[in-house]
């Protein structure tokens, strides 16, 4: 596994270079091809991607209807955030869209090594809090459907 | 200030509830700057302002993109070949685009906002070499809501012009972004020394772009925004457009931010 690159990383340009290192035993290069569904809605959510390259769509499926695109993530973003919460369980589909590069973070090993350090802990955790909050900001203007009524 | 009576020479349309009415000027040549506005008279119904939408360079032929969400827009969007549209203008300021010679310019547009900017695209196109990079950066409502798709898919095309396209929501078959376009200006690199930034959409939309702008380092100087009020005489007579000590009809729709951030985040006005 190429380090350099998982430390290039946003999500790995938050942490201190000791920091950093401490996780890259729980990391792993992945690739997805197109339409590759990474994860299931319901299924354990045991890993965290830090995206490098190319996109991925989150969906929710509606019964009876087609797939609903809700948000989509892009180079740079964190893909998975599930293994934060206790039921540890996706709440959405994660699709891929044209190919995928990313490095895979086993949620068990960032827990251990968040366990073992505060200031890790609070690192990471800050990191999740800051991309959740950017992304609750997305939904709550999406959620404004402001294109509805002309400009 | 009366309503000059000219043809509708083709209709376009752009999405189910958008159109675009291409007006002959052939003999009666109509000069505007990207971002400026005509008052379009549906004759019994009323008027109402709309941008500019097209080559600033062809002054035969004025576009006009509608989307139909009153009286008045309603009547225009059912116009056809042949009919009849009064039209008064053009009015208000323009972009800056000789001001931001020199400039990487980003355009940030939602909805129907991108109408008032493509007239601003035509021009940068034009004069390309006057300018740094050039980044478009549109939302929408959904995929079907997407205005000049096509136009979009050339842009994005040429080397020099960087396209971003989001949507609010989607079905599993789009393969483009979904989500919301502040967010795509987090994700361009921005040289906050030599950028510029256009936008046009919702008020609220463009509040949320100015807080991303603003964490991608670009001061209230740099931001320029086209603003929206009840615009009825157009000349700053009537009042009704008044946006405190300012008109938005006369001494806007375009503003430089940092000329009206004081005012921008009352609710009273």
């Amino acid at each position: 596994m190429d380090a350099s690159l998982l430390h290039a990383h946003p999500f790995m340009r938050m942490l201190t270079r000791e920091q950093a290192e401490r996780l890259v035993p729980c990391a792993r290069e992945v690739a997805f091809a197109d339409n590759v569904l990474i994860f299931r809605e319901g299924a354990p959510a045991d890993t965290s991607y830090l995206i490098c390259d190319g996109s991925v769509a989150l969906e929710v499926h509606i019964p009876g209807r087609d797939a609903v695109q809700v948000e989509s993530l892009h180079d740079g973003d964190v893909l998975g955030l599930s293994w934060l919460f206790p039921s540890a369980q996706w709440t959405l589909d994660a699709r891929s869209v044209g190919r995928v590069r990313a490095f895979a973070l086993r949620a068990d090993c960032l827990l251990e090594q968040m366990n073992k350090d505060p200031v890790l802990e609070a690192a990471v955790l800050a990191h999740m809090v800051q991309a959740l909050y950017q992304r609750l900001q997305r939904v709550r203007l999406q959620r404004l459907d402001v294109y509805s009524k002309g400009v | 200030m009366l309503p000059t009576p000219m043809r509708v020479a083709r209709v376009r349309r752009e999405t189910a509830d958008t159109v675009s009415l291409l007006i002959d000027a052939a003999e009666r040549p109509m000069a505007f700057r990207p971002g400026q506005f005509n008052m379009l008279y549906a004759f019994a119904v009323g008027d109402i302002p709309i941008s500019m939408s097209g080559d600033p360079e062809r002054t035969t032929e004025i576009v006009h993109t509608i989307k139909a969400v009153g009286a008045v827009t309603e009547a225009l969007c059912d116009l056809r070949r042949g009919g009849w549209v009064g039209v008064r203008g053009p009015y208000g300021k323009s972009w800056p685009v000789d001001e931001v010679k020199g400039k990487d310019v980003i355009l940030v547009a939602g909805g129907v906002g991108l109408a008032p900017l493509r007239s601003a695209i035509y021009h940068i196109l034009a004069h390309r070499a006057d300018y740094g990079r050039l980044a478009i950066l549109v939302g929408a409502r959904t995929p079907g809501d997407l205005l000049f798709h096509r136009e979009l898919e050339r842009w994005n095309r040429r080397d020099d012009v960087t396209v971003l396209v989001t949507v609010d929501r989607a079905g599993a078959d789009w393969r483009g972004r979904v989500g919301v376009v502040p967010a795509v200006l987090a994700e361009i690199s921005v040289d906050p020394a030599r950028t510029v930034a256009f936008i046009c959409g919702p008020e609220v939309m463009m509040r949320f772009t100015i807080r991303e702008a603003a964490r991608r380092g670009l001061t209230n100087d740099k931001l320029y925004l086209a603003m929206e009020r009840n615009m009825k005489c157009a000349v700053g007579f009537c009042g009704h457009c008044q946006y405190g000590p300012a008109f938005v009809c006369k001494d806007g729709p375009i503003f430089r931010f940092d000329q009206l951030v004081s005012r921008f985040w009352l609710r009273e006005i």
